[in-house]
């Protein structure tokens, strides 16, 4: 297992890479003048000519690059001429808030997800399962951002019981308890359509299993339909929801996006979406990249967790 | 040998009265339809923007700023600008369907192209494009598109792009999964020899077959587009003003939300609308396109097989004694508005220690006949719908969930045909064996490895002990098929169900195998009920057989009277039509037609279309089953060698 | 399948095969390190003659599906050769496929998997017309009636779509498209063991009576001896990739040679037989990842020697009769 752990770990080396190239690529092919967007339209040309060679594009792609990824190396992913701070100093503060964000969904939707799946299945056809059923079509219809505006109006604005926005309070606050208090209306936002994902597809994986021989072989046996179906099925279905929920983390990540944005909350989502209309474009590269290598590792671990449960995957 | 004329039964009877058209179905399913009528009606509403008497949707009027709804001459009101919020909802939908329309278009076109070449070329070609796809799927899906509006700058085309871009690797997956499953079919090696070159095999042969992916996975995708580019609008990199989509006026409603909400409720509520009926009706595509999903073939089966008798149908147990006794069981599935009547009637007696084999064609309910005993026959769609099986004398069909559950690996044991899926591939060996003890049997973790480590000697698995910890995949078929019977023998049971153990098992594995059995059985003096298709494996291990034909046996007596003196037409042609080792130069009689379907059985004896003697009466009635002695039965009128003893 | 009469040993070889060897697997990693290779198929070398019937049996993974698709050039072998009439079929599969698909073609194991779902069975049978002949339209027609009549099956199943076909009726018409083109070898791997036995005598009947019509040569690939030696001349039987004997098929059934044809034929079971052999060990076939050095066979056979297990015996390592031979040093009892 830890030979397994250790190849997947050497093999998530040459993805990471392809990911810095990708980052790398996308903004030197952004069209125009760095220099002149930075400068403005009244730079001198001789100014311009500096700041060009300060940033080093009077060098060749190849070597521009070489230079970028020795730089990231030393953590340095450059300077945010917008925020005039180190870049990966606003990163990282900004995705411990989003991990916390978007950590809290995913733990969210995937209890909600499998337990909804489960009794779906479970009750095929019955009232349980077509409520969820329902519930899940909504879920994965709505617009997060809408439901966010939605869940802000009723819970915060009328009812007065979770603040509309930030992530503590301005004045007191900053404890946990705080925290929470503010991470809950965001958090349940942005888990219900990955809830709805994660749900419709064990649905469909335990009733898949649930036909298979071995279930049969099981029932069989004389086993208990509960632990025929929490045992044997699930542990089966689980397998194929595991690299779902992997794939979800992203979605997750991507979503947090819109929701940081309703609720204001400091994570690199909000972040990015303001570096974008602002050009700042070492802050977006940075930001990208953070969250594609926060990403990777996430897959990674619902590789191993998938190879686990699975031992023909070994 | 005569022109074969006669088709499928169920193809051609079927196909018109139950087997509906896609659009009946879709039709047939409320969501779905309600879905479609919703999309319909937007769509309609949309098309027709220009000729609807609706106010300017860019015109702005400050005077009649941020009006409610129902206010008048703006039903729903006006925004920040006062400009009619319904002929901006109505012209937004315009751009958010086309949006998403064309976005979900693009994405499967190139997505389907990577795919169905990757998954067709294999090798190099395959792993390239599937790098750079993995390569583009490592980042976030919105982050990505972020990413490329951050390059191209904001604005709806450009946003456009970038959802279509994200989503190609999506379709390529998918496309490449099932391309890549076809590409292996032997259909696609015969076009091979059939001389078509690779071109023609791709869009020919395997595109058709792969279409059906696609429009489920556009179904499916494209709500989930619309609701991708309204978010990049919302957030302002999409739509520029003053054009509007449905995101852009939501996105500039939010900074009102607290004075004027429905500025932004409003639109939200129709992306909330569209994108509901366009999944509601997508499912039902699905459904209906998707062959796993068609004809409820995902229905979970339940724990036990439904039991519709009626009270005065059931027989009392037959003079015969013996451990298993079943009378006039039947057997249905109901599918569609058809019964499929697999087993009809079915008599069994076995005593302790005897072999029974049942013989039969596939489709002769068999099977079906083997797991109905202990209620494994798949509810829905199967049911029993007559008779008795009594063990020991306690009818199984009125015992209770909780009785059969202690029976079933109890007295009761299977033996299936495929040991690899038979077996569960995620618990060891050991763990499936010790469950098996522990479930009837309460006793400690380690003596239940024990008594595991014993049975896996019984069968005679070499290392036993090490065997415990293997997984089902680590091992040999045969080995897997002696886990099997080590778990059926786990904890002494009185009658053995083997549904064709050795059927999935290489010649000389399958003797192997038999061979354990007989000796297991002669040991144990345990009744064993054996299914095969095999008149060769009958001989090897069974006292008695009965051959069923169409649901019914239609001949039963001991193994050496009915091989060496068959009374029934279709027994003595079912031996003739199989080569026999060592007489190279005997004849093959062939037995033309096929047997008749379960759901239209011919009135009389269903083997009268293929019978070479069949006469008129058999044709018509109920022909019983003659036994001509407590063992020797024939369910014919007019039997082969009826001077012979039997 | 009585009226097959045995072709002079001296006629010609229509199918030549030489030290095949086909290596799945293996190549080198990303980081160095060979990947796990396993020869599905081995120093094997046979001839086929025009007009005979050569059987080729053994259980599952001894590589007889292997062999089928190297013959119809789906597949190349990793080394040796395989001519047709003098030529090189490498060479040709590569150059000119459909010129190969018009002299071998092939008969699929599931007659309902080699026909696609979305054709018709005159889209499906007028492929090999139109690709591998230059016949014209209605020529084509003709021929297409010409096909259903030989393989006994009504003209309006033209129209109709597989899955609307018995598995007894797919493999005819799996049949009559190997017809199609008029090749002179036809390859059937496994053609009957997926229907039912009652179904299985019409199409060995049906095999029997278009090979004498169009005076065909069949390479029959069987795990089932019983079918094998109905239909064949010569008989093959494969063991783990490698031929273990090769010979007459009467000689072969009725005074095998190698350990292994008379287990296989002993472990055959047959209605009115009772001693079923009973190999005592529950010993099978070998790792294909680890495959010992010498005979395959060896772990499960009786009369095994240090010899056996020190090293391979070559395909002729004992010869009897008429061009008999088994590749076993300690061959039973010569006829």
């Amino acid at each position: 297992m830890a030979a397994y752990i250790a190849k997947r770990l050497l093999a998530a080396i040459p993805v990471l890479f392809g990911l810095t190239i990708i980052v790398f690529l996308i903004m030197a092919m952004i069209p125009g003048d760095p220099a002149t967007a930075i400068l403005g339209s009244y730079a001198t040309p001789e100014n311009v000519a500096k700041l060009n060679r300060d940033l080093g594009l009077d060098k060749t792609l190849f070597e521009q690059y070489v230079i970028w990824i020795g730089n990231l190396f030393h953590g340095d992913l450059g300077r945010s001429y917008t925020l005039n701070r180190p870049v990966l100093d606003e990163v990282m503060e900004r995705f411990s808030a989003t991990l916390i964000l978007a950590g809290t969904s995913l733990v969210l939707c995937s209890i909600f997800g499998l337990l909804a799946g489960i009794v779906s299945a479970v009750r095929q056809y019955g009232w349980a399962d077509k409520i969820i059923t329902l519930l899940v079509l909504v879920g994965i219809s709505t617009p997060s951002f809408w439901l966010g505006l939605l869940l802000i109006l009723v819970f915060a604005v009328k009812l007065r019981l979770f603040p509309a926005s930030g992530m503590y309070a301005i004045y007191g606050g900053g404890d946990l308890a705080d925290l929470i208090h503010h991470l809950t209306l965001p958090a349940l936002t942005l888990s219900v359509v990955a809830t709805g994902v994660i749900a419709r597809l064990t649905r469909t994986a335990m009733l898949e299993v649930l036909r298979q021989d071995y279930i049969r072989t099981a029932r069989a046996k004389g086993l208990s339909e509960r632990k025929v179906i929490y045992k044997h099925a699930f542990k089966s279905a689980l397998v194929g929801v595991v690299p779902v929920i992997g794939i979800q983390a992203g979605f997750v990540i991507g979503g947090a996006v819109y929701i940081e944005t309703v609720f204001q909350w400091p994570g690199i989502g909000s972040m990015l979406v303001t570096a974008i209309s602002t050009r700042d474009l070492l802050l977006v590269q940075g930001g990208v990249l953070v969250v594609a290598a926060a990403y990777v590792f996430f897959n990674l671990l619902a590789d191993v967790v998938q190879t686990i449960l699975d031992p023909r995957l070994r | 040998m005569m022109t074969d004329t006669t088709m499928s039964a169920p193809s051609k009877t079927k196909s018109k009265s139950s087997r509906p058209g896609t659009l009946a179905l879709l039709l047939n399913n409320t969501l779905a339809t309600s879905g479609l009528v919703v999309l319909v009606l937007i769509c309609l509403i949309a098309l027709a923007a220009p000729i609807l008497p609706l106010a300017d949707p860019d015109v702005t009027a400050p005077a009649d700023r941020l009006l409610p709804v129902f206010a008048e001459g703006h039903l729903l009101g006006t925004d920040h600008l006062g400009r009619d919020i319904l002929s901006r909802l109505i012209w937004g939908t315009r751009v958010s369907l086309a949006v998403g329309l064309s976005a979900t278009i693009i994405a499967a076109f190139f997505g389907s192209l990577l795919g169905l070449v990757a998954g067709y070329a294999g090798g190099r070609t395959d792993t390239l494009i599937m790098r750079g796809i993995d390569m583009v799927m490592a980042f976030p899906y919105i982050l990505l598109a972020l990413a490329i509006v951050a390059v191209l700058g904001p604005g709806l085309l450009n946003a456009l792009y970038a959802i279509a871009l994200v989503n190609i690797p999506f379709f390529a997956r998918n496309i490449r999964g099932i391309t890549l499953g076809l590409s292996r079919r032997e259909f696609v090696d015969a076009a091979r020899l059939s001389g078509k070159s690779p071109v023609q095999i791709l869009f020919l042969e395997i595109l058709p077959n792969v279409l059906p992916v696609i429009v489920i996975t556009m179904s499916t995708t494209v709500g989930w587009m619309i609701l991708e580019t309204a978010g990049l609008s919302f957030l302002g990199l999409g739509a520029q003003p003053p054009q509007a989509d449905l995101g852009s006026m939501l996105g500039e409603g939010r900074k009102i939300l607290f004075t004027a909400p429905h500025v932004s409720i409003i639109p939200g509520l129709m992306i909330f609308a569209l994108v509901m009926s366009i999944n509601l009706f997508g499912d039902g595509v699905r459904d209906i396109l998707d062959p796993r999903l068609r004809a409820g073939s995902l229905t979970r089966p339940v724990s036990r097989t439904a039991v519709h008798r009626k009270a005065d149908d059931i027989p009392a147990p037959s003079q015969k004694g013996g451990v298993l006794d079943v009378r006039q069981m039947r057997t249905e599935f109901e599918i569609g508005s058809s019964v499929y009547k697999a087993v009809g009637g079915v008599d069994l007696n076995l005593k302790e220690g005897e072999c029974l084999g049942i013989v039969g064609e596939s489709g002769s309910g068999k099977s079906v006949t083997a797991m109905s005993i202990m209620g494994l026959v798949p509810t829905p769609p199967g049911r029993i719908a007559g008779g008795a099986a009594y063990l020991d004398g306690e009818d199984l069909f009125a015992a209770s969930d909780r009785r059969i559950r202690d029976l079933r690996g109890g007295s009761v044991a299977y033996v299936f045909q495929d040991p690899l899926s038979t077996l569960h591939p995620l618990f060891t060996v050991g763990d499936q064996l010790t469950e098996a003890i522990t479930t009837h049997q309460p006793m400690s973790g380690s003596k239940a490895r024990e008594k595991a480590i014993e049975l896996l000697s019984l069968v005679r698995i070499p290392n036993a002990k090490e065997r415990l910890s293997a997984y089902p995949h680590e091992l040999s078929g045969g080995m897997r098929q002696r886990v099997c019977i080590a778990m059926a023998l786990a904890n002494d049971a009185k009658v053995l169900i083997a549904d064709e153990p050795t059927t999935a098992l290489d010649v000389t594995v399958q003797s192997q195998i038999l061979t354990l059995m007989n000796g297991l059985r002669r040991e144990r003096n345990a009744a064993i009920l054996f299914i095969t298709h095999d008149f060769g494996v009958v001989s090897a291990l069974c006292d008695r057989v009965a051959v069923m034909y169409a649901g019914r046996i239609v001949e039963t007596g001991t193994t050496e009277e009915v091989l060496a003196n068959p009374r029934h037409p279709y027994t003595a042609k079912l031996i003739e039509c199989v080569p026999v080792l060592g007489e190279p130069e005997r004849r093959l009689d062939a037995i033309e037609g096929r047997p008749p379907v379960v759901n239209n059985l011919p009135e009389g004896c269903a083997f009268a279309a293929r019978c070479p003697h069949a006469q008129a009466a058999c044709r018509a009635g109920e022909i019983g089953l003659e036994m001509s002695s407590d063992t020797r039965g024939v369910r014919c009128l007019f039997p082969l060698n009826s001077g012979a003893s039997a | 399948m009585n009226q097959i009469s045995q072709k002079p040993m001296d006629s010609e070889a229509l199918l030549t095969i030489r030290d095949v060897e086909r290596i799945f697997g293996g190549g080198r990693k990303l980081f160095g390190g060979q990947l796990p290779a396993v020869h599905a198929v081995q120093g094997l070398s046979l001839d086929v003659k025009k007009g005979e019937t050569l059987g080729v049996v053994g259980e599952s993974g001894c590589g007889k599906s292997t062999l089928a698709r190297l013959v119809v050039g789906l597949d190349l072998p990793t080394s040796g050769s395989i001519t047709f009439n003098g030529e090189d079929l490498a060479a040709l599969a590569r150059k000119d496929r459909n010129a190969l698909a018009r002299k071998v073609q092939y008969v699929f194991q599931d007659p309902v998997a080699s026909l696609n779902p979305r054709k018709t069975i005159r889209t499906i049978l007028e492929a090999p017309l139109k690709h591998l002949t230059d016949l014209k339209a209605d020529r084509r027609e003709a021929r297409l009636a010409e096909l259903l009549q030989a393989v006994n099956l009504a003209p309006e199943f033209l129209e109709r779509y597989p899955h609307e076909f018995s598995g007894g009726q797919a493999q005819r018409i799996g049949i009559a498209r190997a017809l199609a083109a008029g090749p002179e070898l036809i390859v059937l791997d496994e053609p009957v063991s997926a229907l039912d036995v009652s179904v299985q005598a019409q199409v060995l009947n049906l095999l029997d009576k278009l090979k004498d019509d169009f005076g065909l040569t069949y390479i029959f690939i069987s795990h089932d001896l019983s079918v094998v030696e109905s239909v064949s001349d010569r008989v093959a039987v494969m063991y783990f990739g490698r031929m273990a004997e090769l010979g007459p098929a009467k000689e072969i059934f009725r005074h095998p040679l190698h350990p292994y044809t008379d287990l296989l034929m002993r472990s055959a079971p047959a209605p009115g037989r009772h001693d079923l052999m009973s190999e005592d060990a529950s010993t099978e076939l070998p790792d294909p990842y680890n495959p010992p050095k010498g005979c395959a066979f060896a772990a499960r056979c009786a009369h095994r020697t240090e010899t056996c297990i020190a090293g391979k015996p070559s395909p002729d390592e004992s010869k009897a009769g008429n061009n008999h031979i088994a590749a076993c040093y300690h061959p039973l009892g010569k006829a």
